[in-house]
């Protein structure tokens, strides 16, 4: 199944694939920081290719990919395909729409019939926190988790990362963040957490005490009042989605009162170091947890984690079809 | 299966003294200071040293009939029973439909004639279990029921709760309640806390049982009702239960051997044999279980039964039902989690399995004394062996012990003189139980 060229890459890249479960990335979480910056060193080089206009490689011809998406997602899914594309992976996408799961069958039988069809790599984003482990338990194929739940998306915290080396010149030490908004909810903030701790950033995090998870310390993060408080001489800010069903169940008393006392407007941004930078992870509401003239400032990355998406999903795929690769022989 | 049965150099549960005991008819026929002359016919094991008690009494499992059977049947449930050393149970209504009239106890009592365990149907307290009508408990309890309950659908009117106490006075039967404020569970998958937020699943807070734990305690004292609280789980139940004990109030309580053994710990890698309500708590509810346990705030243990097909099981973590088997690990795991470490003498844990529950229910008593039935257990508290689920008697191989090393088994049991279970190849090591008799030897 794996082609050649794959096992080439994985020669290639000798140190980095050397556990049998590479072939899935299901989490940031236990990622050792050594890897991470391997990582994102590979996903640096992808970011300078996709910045020459119509490069493109070879890496993943005769790689079959599936995006099986059971949730919707338009930038993920958009971000995975081209990632695909530029390295000639041969790619699928569907989402739960138009898949057999209204039919009654059952995600796991869904995914073996993918499979069957001689799928090497399922990037799946589900609703249900640890459904990318749970395929990855059962199936042959790798498995990326393109977001699960509530609980992991770990190709997001790594574009993330990413955006962040370049913010701040390579150096994450000593590094501070604030995260805020609906942390409860944030499949986001959990990878985040666990990405920035490995490479020694500090994370506070703050938000509405109802969406503020119980033991969220114990994730190695700090719980600040305010958004202020955590704000306060941060390298930067990532702010949360807010999704408006929270309203509707009894979390939030109005959006209005939200974006005075938790959206990062600009502020708030003030409060940071002089060259700190504002993240969001998409889809933006703007007015809500983030001021629109915060969102297009000069301090945004928000567009570069979209780039940077693109890039760091070409590392990621290419990591796991070297450890198929790696296991083929 | 012999009319009479001799079992030979059994320890008494109680004395320790080493005794013989014979079994005619269904009953103990008589006790005896063990080296005594035996008789000849009828079959003979050879208990050598092993314990001889009652046989143990789970007052919550889930037989899952009527209707959905391909998780357990009342057959297969008593098979698992028998096979852990239990010579009774009692079963849960929340099946399908809900046995709420006195029609389906009947067909489960018809049901449980011949099947290797004595089977007490659980009525409900409410119509459906849909927490406003009460089912006709005077007719429920003259058709067989032992108690009510609206286990898995908890009545959350406290309003009907009141009146549900107060007609059950017209009884005998004690309500048991599982006790959970649905709106505090909420989608709630596991116990509210770090790792819950680590997987990014929602949680289930411990206010979400005290909070009816301690509302039922005020009903009880308004209605003089009868209430028994299944499955406590947390710090701040037991804490309640035992003030309320204090005060005078007559209620008991159970727990079950997940909740003394485990942790929310076990959900790490969103195990969905781990996936039960009440929840795997807290380090520091698991040791306010066993506290609870040692100081008789609890009355008595159950397993919380609760078989799945092993489809139901497969699925992403907050698709899959919960409930995990307990029938047969409950004596391995009280053993090796209580007795081993010292927090309960092997005399103690078996009153908790025997005599205990047999009181909350008003059931029968049986003792080890001519004339009492013949359901005992002959169980060895030091064998070790392996969970393998392949080969529970259940139909449901949910558990989270697959493939732990467990101390203390059920060797032999009897119901009503009936051997229901023994251990297989025992026989073939020279140790322990070997039916003997006519055929044998």
């Amino acid at each position: 199944m794996p082609s050649a060229t794959v096992e080439t890459l994985a020669r290639g890249s000798a140190g980095l694939f050397l556990y049998p479960d590479r072939r899935h990335l299901l989490g940031l979480e236990g990622i050792p920081r050594d890897e991470l910056l391997a990582l994102l060193e590979e996903a640096q080089r992808y970011r300078a290719m996709l910045d020459r206009p119509g490069e493109s490689t070879r890496e993943l011809a005769g790689v079959t990919v599936c995006n099986a998406f059971f949730e919707n997602s338009t930038r993920t899914r958009v971000s995975f395909e081209l990632a695909e594309q530029r390295l000639s992976a041969t790619a699928v996408s569907f989402s739960a729409a138009d898949s057999s799961t209204a039919k009654g069958e059952t995600l796991l039988d869904t995914l073996r019939v993918i499979q069957s069809m001689r799928v090497d790599l399922v990037a799946v984003r589900h609703g249900s926190s640890g459904a990318a482990s749970f395929l990855a338990r059962h199936l042959e194929a790798g498995v990326i988790n393109a977001g699960d739940g509530a609980h992991e998306h770990p190709t997001q915290g790594l574009l993330d990362l990413l955006t962040l080396r370049q913010a701040w010149n390579g150096r994450f030490e000593g590094r501070r963040i604030a995260i805020v908004g609906d942390v409860a909810h944030s499949r986001v903030a959990r990878s985040a957490f666990h990405g920035l701790r490995a490479l020694g950033v500090k994370v506070a995090v703050a938000g509405p005490a109802t969406l503020m998870p119980r033991g969220v310390e114990r994730l190695g993060v700090s719980v600040a009042a305010s958004l202020e408080e955590a704000m306060e001489g941060a390298d930067a800010v990532m702010a949360l989605r807010l999704q408006r069903e929270r309203m509707e169940q009894g979390l939030l008393a109005s959006l209005g009162e939200y974006a005075r006392v938790f959206g990062v407007n600009e502020r708030r941004v003030r409060l940071m170091k002089p060259d700190a930078v504002v993240m969001h992870p998409g889809p933006m509401n703007r007015g809500i947890e983030i001021s629109p003239a915060v969102a297009d400032g000069e301090r945004s990355v928000i567009l570069d984690q979209v780039t940077n998406g693109v890039a760091v999903r070409c590392a990621v795929l290419l990591r796991c079809a070297a450890a198929l690769a790696g296991r083929a022989r | 299966m012999s009319e009479r049965t001799e079992i030979r150099g059994a320890r008494h549960w109680r004395t320790g003294e080493p005794v013989d005991v014979t079994i005619e008819g269904g009953v103990i026929a008589n006790v005896r200071p063990a080296g005594a002359k035996a008789t000849t016919s009828g079959a003979i094991v050879e208990a050598a040293e092993a314990i001889l008690a009652p046989g143990l009494v789970d007052i919550h499992v889930h037989l899952r009939e009527p209707g959905q059977s391909s998780s357990e049947t009342v057959e297969s449930g008593a098979a698992a029973a028998a096979a852990g050393g239990f010579t009774a149970v009692a079963c849960m209504p929340n099946t399908s439909p809900v046995v709420d009239n006195p029609g389906w106890i009947a067909w489960l009592l018809a049901r449980a004639r011949g099947v290797r365990c004595r089977v007490h149907p659980i009525a409900a307290v409410t119509v459906g279990q849909a927490g406003e009508q009460l089912t006709e408990f005077v007719s429920l309890e003259a058709a067989g029921a032992v108690a009510l309950s609206d286990d898995g659908r908890p009545i959350q009117s406290a309003e009907t709760m009141r009146r549900a106490l107060e007609y059950a006075r017209h009884t005998r039967l004690p309500i048991l309640c599982h006790e959970e404020d649905l709106t505090l569970r909420g989608q709630g998958q596991m116990n509210e806390g770090a790792t819950a937020t680590r997987l990014g699943l929602r949680g289930i807070p411990n206010a979400a049982e005290t909070v009816m734990v301690r509302r039922d305690l005020d009903l009880v004292e308004l209605t003089g009702g009868r209430v028994h609280f299944c499955h406590l789980s947390c710090e701040g139940s037991f804490g309640a239960v035992r003030d309320a004990k204090r005060r005078g109030l007559e209620v008991t309580a159970e727990t079950c051997p997940h909740y003394w053994t485990l942790t929310d710990e076990a959900l790490i890698d969103f195990d969905t044999h781990a996936k039960m309500n009440p929840p795997l708590r807290s380090e520091r509810d698991r040791d306010a279980t066993i506290e609870a346990i040692g100081d008789g705030t609890i009355d008595c243990f159950a397993t919380d039964h609760a078989p799945h097909t092993l489809e139901d099981k497969r699925q992403p973590f907050d698709q899959a039902p919960f409930g995990i088997v307990g029938l047969e690990t409950a004596l391995g795991l009280t053993i090796t989690q209580l007795v081993k470490p010292g927090c309960l003498t092997l005399e103690r844990a078996l009153e908790l399995w025997t005599e205990a529950p047999r009181r909350v229910l008003g059931l029968p008593e049986v003792r080890l004394e001519p004339s009492f039935p013949a359901d005992l257990v002959l169980l060895d508290p030091h064998a070790s062996w392996t969970v393998d689920p392949e080969r529970f008697r259940s139909l449901g191989r949910n558990t989270p012990f697959g493939g732990w090393t467990l101390t203390g088994r059920a060797l032999a049991t009897w119901c009503g003189g009936v051997l229901t279970h023994m251990v297989p190849g025992l026989g073939a090591e020279g140790r322990h139980a070997r039916p003997a008799g006519a055929g044998a030897r």
